[in-house]
């Protein structure tokens, strides 16, 4: 698609137990700085693609996979698991900030986490900035030591992804982030995702297409665990190559 | 329609049965207590005295409630690292996998074994370790007793505790994970605290347990009616002086003992709402 | 900045520690379970010379058999026929006391699972569950011992071992009344079944294998008992099913046995016994558990 792709999966497959393939050699490239959505009904594989890109399959053991996947170059299953998961921050389906923690230690769990210890005055930066960069800052700046079970549910969807870039990753991987959350906070995460392709590389994966068609840059649909198509969703939208995304689009199953 | 108010009448007064069963229980132990209580007052309970000389009686239960108390939380001690890994092991580690469920079995059996046997056990397998070691002559003592009651109750710890951190959401984990943490970090910053008061209360009902437990304890701990000064010292507990006196027990001396019953009957009482408040807070 | 950080950081280090938290929870899991082998395989080499036909039918040696025949290098003669006879007549009437009444106090409180006194015999029978079987012996020592019988009997022990059994009963009754599905229960009503008719053959039945597996865990755990039964039963060197006097019961033998140095190998025997009888009632109620969950 480009000449500098971020990440390029290169024949992909994963199968969940032995002749059960949830993604079937699926190969595409994800441009820096943009937003590219992965479509497809639900049950096509899209959200076990996500999964993949961080390694989160290795929790299960009985998911196998083969192919490769390539960040700036480099097989993801060639380094630690760990800088890998440093490098590619996550947002899940349902906001799940870690109900133990104040909205402050939320922002820096991945530095607690990850055992690194950081002076007061580079903490509260961090935490500035991450809530600043997903415009919760003004909403939570007096409850930063309360625990962050009394948000509202964008509001925890939207700390969540405050959590993930407090780390700095290159790529953020959204597994439907907005599934969960009501039209007002749909809207205003979905513009926080048009800001933040400034400064990261978002991969969504969505069952919604006007989602897709309104933010994402790139679009890559997906049926039956193959990549029926992807591409400009601007092309993809207007002028679809294949049936099956003719189909889907134009709301005949799905 | 008269048939069934029959019926319901029946059913509730076999509920009925329970109250009243249970309000006898606390009753008769209250009054066979009273003697007791009336001739030391508190002292009974603060006097580490117990001497059944006739004409010169006196009767305290501190040595016991002291022998109960230090027992049993030094078996919990014991308990806490072995319940706590056979949990990790069947609900986060093993999770789901034939492993897990032939641990859980195991130590569901260790609940099935009779007090007397561990007593029995304790006694001429156990003992022999211990004076080997050289730290006790004897082999009796808190130290034995406490150990073989750890065994004892960590069935009871592990089936609560694993139930409790099986329940941890795997969003949790799982977001987690996504930042890089090691299962290891993951135990301790997401799993543990989510399933803290969990844990707790499986802890604290294992220790309400270990306070009733008799027949293993009075085989083991030595039945000396001192305040022990040691692990390996002997002593004696609420339950095990009642064991072992209660049959040659008459008057003051029965009145006595039925009082250190109801003093138990209380301390494990509080403990286990104590348990089942902390579980209720949870859920 | 945050890059730096990164690099200064040991992922090594916490990827050993990881790998050593792993093995420290398999090593603490298998030393947990490591009694119960030792335990069985202790009382299975040393108890398993002694049992034969007549460990069965006979009563107990006194310590003169036992001591000549430990001097002579044989077997001691004589069984736990007291014991068993014992224990289940106890265990007899204490079914029949306890079953009928906590099956229907656990109806009760499941058919009036919102009314509040329902809720408190619920709580009654938790904490009841929660009182040492010892305290229990004193109970049925002042109630029955002396103020029945006038003296130690089985059915003092029986009535130790009903209050036992009675909170595990009603639990097991509400838990598994709780498992059947509503319209069945309706469906009943529907039908203008009598109330009563419909427990007896609804309720019960559709409940069953539940609770089944409730009385066999009960069961598993008064056969065991000992504490209450010294101070109600006691003990007696003969077979008797005169339940206004003392009986033996099997664990009692035990300790008896363990009293009396000559009889050592007798108790490895009984315990052996008794472990194996209680740990079977405890299996086959688990299997039948396990079976009732996939119906």
């Amino acid at each position: 698609m480009t000449d500098n792709p971020i990440l390029e999966i290169d024949n992909l497959s994963v199968a969940y137990e032995t002749g059960r393939s949830a993604v079937k050699n699926v190969s595409a490239s994800i441009v820096r700085n943009a937003i590219t959505a992965i479509m497809g009904p639900s049950g096509c594989g899209k959200s076990t693609l996500l999964r993949a890109v961080n390694r989160m399959h290795e929790l299960y053991p009985s998911i196998k996979t083969t192919g490769d996947i390539r960040l700036d170059g480099e097989s993801i299953f060639s380094m630690p698991v760990i800088e890998l998961r440093r490098r590619i921050g996550m947002v899940f389906q349902r906001p799940n900030p870690f109900p133990n923690m104040t909205i402050y230690e939320n922002v820096v769990a991945g530095y607690t986490l990850n055992d690194i210890r950081l002076k007061k005055t580079q903490r509260d930066d961090i935490v500035e900035k991450a809530l600043h960069s997903v415009t919760l800052w003004d909403e939570v700046k007096d409850s930063l030591f309360r625990k962050g079970t009394f948000l509202s549910g964008g509001q925890q969807q939207r700390l969540c992804i405050a959590r993930a870039i407090a780390f700095n990753p290159e790529i953020l991987l959204l597994d439907e982030p907005t599934s969960a959350l009501d039209p007002v906070a749909t809207a205003k995460v979905e513009d926080l995702l048009g800001e933040l392709k400034k400064e990261y590389t978002l991969l969504l994966v969505t069952h919604n297409m006007s989602q897709a068609a309104r933010i994402s840059d790139d679009s890559m649909f997906m049926y039956l665990g193959e990549l029926v198509e992807s591409g400009k969703t601007e092309t993809l939208f207007t002028n679809p190559h294949d049936q099956r995304t003719e189909a889907y689009l134009t709301g005949k199953f799905g | 329609m008269g048939g069934d108010r029959i019926t319901r009448g029946v059913l509730f007064g076999s509920s009925l049965i329970i109250v009243l069963l249970s309000g006898g229980i606390i009753l008769s132990l209250t009054g066979g207590a009273i003697p007791a209580f009336k001739e030391f007052g508190l002292r009974f309970i603060f006097s580490t005295q117990w001497d059944p000389t006739a004409g010169k009686e006196s009767y305290g239960a501190m040595a016991f409630i002291a022998g109960t108390v230090i027992t049993s939380l030094l078996a919990l001690i014991i308990c806490i690292p072995m319940a706590f890994s056979a949990s990790l092991f069947i609900s986060e580690y093993f999770k789901g996998t034939r492993g897990a469920d032939i641990l859980r079995g195991l130590v569901d059996l260790l609940a099935g074994i009779p007090s007397i046997v561990y007593g029995f056990w304790g006694f001429y397998a156990l003992r022999p370790l211990i004076i080997s070691t050289g730290l006790s002559d004897q082999g009796f003592g808190i130290f034995t007793a406490s150990l073989v009651l750890a065994i004892m109750i960590v069935p009871y710890a592990t089936s609560i505790s694993s139930e409790i951190i099986a329940m941890v959401p795997v969003e949790l984990k799982e977001a987690a994970y996504s930042m890089g943490a090691t299962r290891r970090e993951v135990i301790f910053n997401v799993v543990i605290p989510s399933a803290r008061s969990g844990i707790m209360a499986s802890f604290i009902l294992a220790l309400g347990r270990a306070l009733g437990e008799t027949m293993a304890v009075t085989m083991l701990i030595g039945n000396a009616n001192i305040i022990p000064k040691g692990l390996f010292s002997p002593g004696n507990t609420m339950a095990s002086v009642i064991a072992n006196q209660f049959g040659e027990a008459s008057g003051l001396k029965m009145s006595a003992l039925i009082a250190t019953g109801l003093l138990l009957f209380a301390i494990t009482a509080i403990v286990n709402a104590l348990g089942k408040i902390v579980i209720k807070r949870f859920a | 900045m945050t890059k730096e950080i990164f690099l200064n950081e040991n992922i090594r280090q916490r990827n050993r520690k990881n790998k050593r938290f792993r093995w420290l929870v398999i090593a603490g899991s298998v030393i947990t379970i490591i009694p119960i082998f030792l335990i069985v395989a202790n009382l299975a080499v040393k108890g398993v010379r002694q049992i034969n036909i007549s460990f069965f039918t006979e009563t107990a040696p006194d310590t003169f058999q036992a001591m000549i025949a430990t001097s002579n290098g044989e077997i001691i003669p004589g069984g736990i026929a007291n014991g068993l006879m014992g224990s289940l007549l106890m265990v007899i009437i204490a079914s029949l006391m306890s079953i009928p009444v906590g099956m229907m106090t656990g109806i009760y409180i499941y058919e009036n699972s919102t009314s509040r006194y329902a809720s408190f015999v619920r709580s009654i029978s938790e904490i009841l569950q929660g009182v040492p079987s010892i305290i229990l012996g004193i109970i049925a020592y002042l109630w029955i011992v002396k103020g029945v019988t006038r003296g130690y009997s089985a059915f003092a022990g029986s009535v130790a071992l009903t209050i036992m059994m009675l909170p595990l009963i009603i639990r097991s009754t509400e838990e598994t009344m709780k498992m059947i599905p509503l319209p069945i229960r309706e469906a009943a009503f529907a039908l203008g079944v009598p109330y009563y008719k419909m427990i007896i053959k609804v309720l019960i039945p559709c409940s069953f294998s539940g609770l089944a597996t409730g009385i066999l865990l009960a069961l598993s755990r008064i056969l065991g008992e000992t504490a209450p039964l010294m101070l109600t039963a006691l003990g007696s060197p003969a077979i008797s099913l005169d339940i206004a006097k003392p009986v033996s019961a099997v664990p009692l033998l035990i300790w008896d046995f363990y009293n009396d140095p000559n009889m050592v190998n007798l108790v490895w025997s009984a315990s052996l016994f008794l472990m194996i009888f209680v740990l079977s009632l405890n299996l086959l109620s688990r299997s039948l558990a396990a079976k009732h969950k996939y119906i």
